[in-house]
């Protein structure tokens, strides 16, 4: 393909609409319009150019707006489906339960088309990586050619161009210092004055041309962090438990990181202290001020071997609180929640006549032993020990986990009337003699509790790269947004002074502008020919 | 402090009241109301009583916040009022880059409405649990509030050119949805006033009711109950019997509110209409005959450009920063979080159609008027409505 040499002189990418140097029309299908389209500087765009190969042809799909307008609004009704139900992050009950469960046929067809999980299905993520493609794609076919035809333009225009722009006007009768007023008041108003032959061509803001590139670039910086989540490494996301009083290696830190809970706090806002809560704590009960967990953390020194308690040396004493993560190396460690856990209970063995008691014994669960002597004769053994009782498909007690959550002993009582002992089944609310009619029996006496700190540990190396996608978007919007390009030729041709303007947004602004940079002269005020053209449709 | 606080508030909503009024007046005594033309008497009381308001309600938010201990942003009453608050400002700040009042006569009313709606929730100064602790949480509210006032302005803008350019001689489609858009606001209005009306009269009755699991609990009504809670039985002596009987799943209170304020926003509507004896909007046209479609188009298309990047800030970036540094993750999936990002991804859209040539005018006006309806459904249906982790509506 030929490039196209324009009167001028200046030489035209093939495919170009007007001449990037002096704004004559190239391409006769513009000139039926009355107004040029001024976008992307009527450039040459490779999309508007080629269209023959397959190549061609998707380029020519992804570059054009209506697709991405199409795009942008698929994903904005599709992610509205997706708040219909809870998805299933925020339900507590196996998918296929819950949706049924919770809101009946409408639940289950739900579930089954896989709204339950939209926003991580192929096809949601697949429309997001067609908005990523489309922006890059509809970037680089106009942010050169606008680049080099900006580059290009010159000060003398051709008369067709001027006269086709939005804002327009002529003088027949100007004074001789009129022209030097205004270079002066364009000056003074930031403008870049270039002059050529007498003609001037003052501009400002072309950068913000670059804005909506700066931006489109910025958001892919930021999809493309969100796709290396998925390289492993990259992204660490644990639960960690850690009782009270125990320490625990950090998951995924290579058994480096170990982490001590000292304490969980758990406060409640007080309506006597926090008097300017009164009424709202009074209408919603107890309300939470804090959850904290008081840590060590510690770093391993030297290699250990297995089995071998590993050397720790402290690093930090900190107060993990919702919002105020402790982060180290990379890693943060969040309080997300919290459970207590049976840490022992205490029983009394009791006559059941007479209800005469014979000692007391503390059951442990870290550390249950086999035997407790209590004096005199009187002792229990624990023949079987059920952290976390069932009964399993046979019949026969067994247990779920090892977290004492509840726990069934059968103990053997031994007395000096039975010193073979009398055996007893013991689980929470419930007591079973295996052997007919026991004399003495397990009385409860209470329980003690301890905290179990729940963290989530994260390790997020995309982040930066999401921050940078970010703060580049906002530059971009920024500055395409406050800013706006504008243009305002005042040009010798025929003897008479033309003024034509164009900015790529904000025709208010432009012509209040205007309108100062030509007071104290003679010049008229450039009509606005969009107004005049089509009037004032419509109304009364 | 609490006390002062919400009289400035009441200060200021009378303000806004009044100068609305006088917005009405600067129009009707001027000839023309384009570019720029200066501002009339009127009109120059219309703004400085807005301005008057805008730090009465200032003062407001001050004095809250120091009773508080917290910016008060942090229950619907407090949030809705703000995003009134900033659109009044919002107002201001576009008014005085295009100075035309009738702008104020469209904005105003909506700013009081919006300020009368969150009225009527409790306005008791409510404590922050852990996860609301934050300044980041602060930051990104107010930011995502102002931005979403700026882009309210497009609305007011879109609804002058929808009410001078649609032709109002007969009934059309066209006609027909400004005029839905016209009800909605009475309808708020009707809320409000029934709100009020039993409030004041101090309505209170309880039902027992059977939720979908199968257990009982204690319902209290504050309104008549037109629709009753599923297998309810109502305790109080002498209270309405509820008309129908909802099944279990459906929020029957919530419902019978929505009942009661779309009975009496027709009932308000109906009584407009038999004064005016036409449409709203078509009674409203006359205000509007002088200004010119591209000016307000415009402004319609400048509040965009001007909020999109305050509303991407607050309502996306600011609250990543927050929910990483409260949840550990910088995006959830939450309802709350996904109609930000549809808002945005709509204005998105909004823009990008701005650059071809056919969506100028009308159909900017209608996209306008649609994304506004999209910024309040976030605000109060999906707050009230799918609760998330940002439900205010429990606390
Ligand atoms: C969610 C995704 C997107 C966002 C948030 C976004 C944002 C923006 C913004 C803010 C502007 C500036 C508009 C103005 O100043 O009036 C813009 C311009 C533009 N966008 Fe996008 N965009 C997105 C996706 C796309 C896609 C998929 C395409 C591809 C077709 C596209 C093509 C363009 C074009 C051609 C411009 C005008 C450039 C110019 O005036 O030189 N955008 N975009």
């Amino acid at each position: 393909m030929k490039d196209v040499k324009c009167e001028c002189g200046h030489v035209n990418p093939h495919g170009t609409v007007l001449c990037e140097a002096c704004g004559k029309v190239l391409d006769e299908r513009e000139n039926k319009d009355q107004l040029l389209d001024m976008r992307y500087e009527g450039s040459a765009r490779r999309s508007q150019t080629y269209n023959k190969t397959i190549v061609d042809k998707i380029w020519n799909f992804f570059s054009s707006v209506k697709v991405g307008v199409w795009l942008i609004i698929i994903t904005l009704l599709a992610s509205i489906l997706g708040t219909i139900l809870p998805q299933k992050m925020y339900i507590n009950l196996p998918p296929d339960v819950y949706y049924e469960q919770e809101y009946g046929w409408f639940g289950k067809l739900y579930y089954q088309l896989g709204l339950h999980d939209l926003y991580g299905s192929w096809w949601y993520l697949l429309l997001i990586s067609m908005i990523g493609i489309s922006l890059v794609i509809c970037s680089l076919d106009r942010v050169v050619p606008l680049y080099k035809a900006l580059k290009a333009q010159r000060v003398t225009r051709n008369e067709g161009f001027l006269k086709r722009q939005r804002l327009f006007g002529t003088n027949h009768v100007i004074d001789d210092q009129d022209f030097d007023i205004v270079k002066k008041h364009l000056k003074e108003k930031h403008y870049h004055v270039r002059e050529e032959n007498g003609d001037l061509l003052a501009e400002k803001g072309r950068f913000s041309r670059w804005g909506p590139y700066v931006n489109h670039v910025g958001l892919i910086i930021f999809l493309f962090g969100g796709m290396l989540r998925f390289f492993p490494g990259m992204y660490v996301n644990e639960n960690l438990w850690v009782k009270e009083g125990e320490t625990t290696a950090v998951p995924e830190t290579g058994e480096t990181f170990y982490l001590q809970n000292n304490q969980f706090i758990l406060q409640h806002y007080d309506k006597n202290k926090d008097k300017a809560f009164e009424k709202a704590i009074e209408q919603a009960g107890e309300v939470v001020k804090n959850y904290q967990s008081n840590v060590v953390l510690y770093k391993r020194v030297g290699e250990s071997l297995p089995g071998e308690k590993p050397k720790l040396e402290k690093v930090t004493d900190y107060k993990v609180r919702v919002n105020h993560p402790l982060t180290f190396d990379g890693y943060s460690v969040f309080q997300s929640s919290f459970r207590s856990e049976l840490k022992a209970m205490t029983f009394m063995l009791t006559n059941k006549n007479t209800n005469q008691t014979f000692g007391e014994m503390k059951i442990n669960f870290e550390d249950p032993k086999e035997k407790y002597d209590l004096g005199n004769g009187y002792s229990v053994k624990i023949l079987n020990y059920f952290p976390d009782f069932e009964f399993d498909k046979n019949g026969d007690p067994s247990t779920k986990s090892r977290v004492p959550n509840n726990p069934a002993f059968i103990f053997q009582m031994i007395s000096p009337e039975n010193p073979d002992g009398e055996k007893s089944f013991v689980a929470i609310k419930q007591t079973i003699e295996p052997f007919g009619d026991n004399t003495y029996k397990m009385a409860f006496k209470g329980i003690e509790t301890k905290n179990v700190s729940g963290f989530i540990v994260r390790k997020d190396s995309t982040l930066w790269v999401i921050i940078l996608g970010g703060i580049l978007f906002m530059i971009g919007v920024i500055q395409g947004a406050y800013w706006n390009h504008r243009r305002i030729w005042v040009q010798n041709k025929n003897g008479q002074i033309w003024i034509a303007a164009h900015t790529n947004k904000n025709w208010y602004g432009l012509k209040r502008e205007i309108e100062k940079v030509i007071e104290d002269t003679k010049l008229n005020m450039p009509d606005d020919q969009l107004q005049s053209e089509q009037a004032d449709k419509g109304g009364v | 402090m609490a006390t002062i606080s919400s009289n400035l508030l009441f200060i200021a909503f009378i303000l806004y009241l009044v100068a609305t009024l006088f917005y009405g007046g600067s129009i009707k005594s001027k000839k023309e109301l384009n570019e720029k033309k200066e501002t009339n008497k009127w009109g120059k009381i219309a703004v400085v009583l807005t301005i008057v308001g805008f730090i009465a309600q200032l003062g407001y938010f001050i004095t809250r916040w120091i009773a508080a201990g917290h910016a008060p942003v942090s229950n619907m009453f407090e949030f809705t009022t703000f995003f009134g608050m900033a659109l009044v400002g919002a107002f201001i700040v576009i008014y005085f880059i295009y100075r035309t009042t009738l702008l104020g006569l469209f904005t105003m009313p909506v700013a009081i409405l919006v300020i009368a709606y969150a009225s009527m929730f409790p306005k008791d100064i409510t404590p922050l649990i852990p996860a609301l602790q934050s300044y980041w949480l602060h930051i990104h509210v107010t930011t995502a509030a102002i931005g979403e006032a700026i882009l309210a302005i497009s609305f007011a803008a879109g609804l002058i050119y929808l009410v001078k350019a649609i032709d109002q001689t007969k009934l059309n489609k066209r006609n027909f949805w400004l005029e839905v858009v016209m009800f909605a606001l009475v309808a708020v209005l009707g809320f409000v006033a029934v709100s009020t009306v039993f409030s004041a009269a101090g309505y209170h009755e309880k039902f027992n009711w059977t939720d979908k699991h199968g257990t009982v609990a204690v319902v209290e009504y504050t309104m008549p109950a037109i629709s009753g809670p599923h297998a309810g039985e109502l305790l109080t002596k002498d209270g309405f019997k509820p008309l129908i009987e909802m099944p279990a799943f459906i929020n029957a209170k919530k419902l019978n509110t929505v009942i009661w304020s779309l009975m009496a926003g027709i009932l308000l509507y109906g009584l407009i209409r038999l004064i005016l004896r036409k449409r709203i909007a078509a009674a409203l046209q006359p205000l509007v005959k002088n200004i010119k479609l591209d000016f307000v188009d415009e402004i319609s298309y400048r509040s965009v450009l001007i909020g999109f990047p305050v509303f991407t800030l607050g309502a996306l970036i600011f609250a990543m920063i927050w929910a990483q540094m409260a949840w550990s993750r910088f995006w959830g999936w939450d309802p709350k979080e996904v109609w930000a990002l549809i808002t945005w991804l709509f204005y998105a859209a909004f823009l990008h159609l701005r650059l071809s040539k056919g969506w100028h005018g009308e159909k900017s006006a209608w996209l306008a008027v649609l994304g506004f309806v999209i910024i309040m459904f976030n605000l109060v249906a999906v707050n009230l409505v799918i609760a998330g982790l940002h439900s205010y509506a429990g606390s």
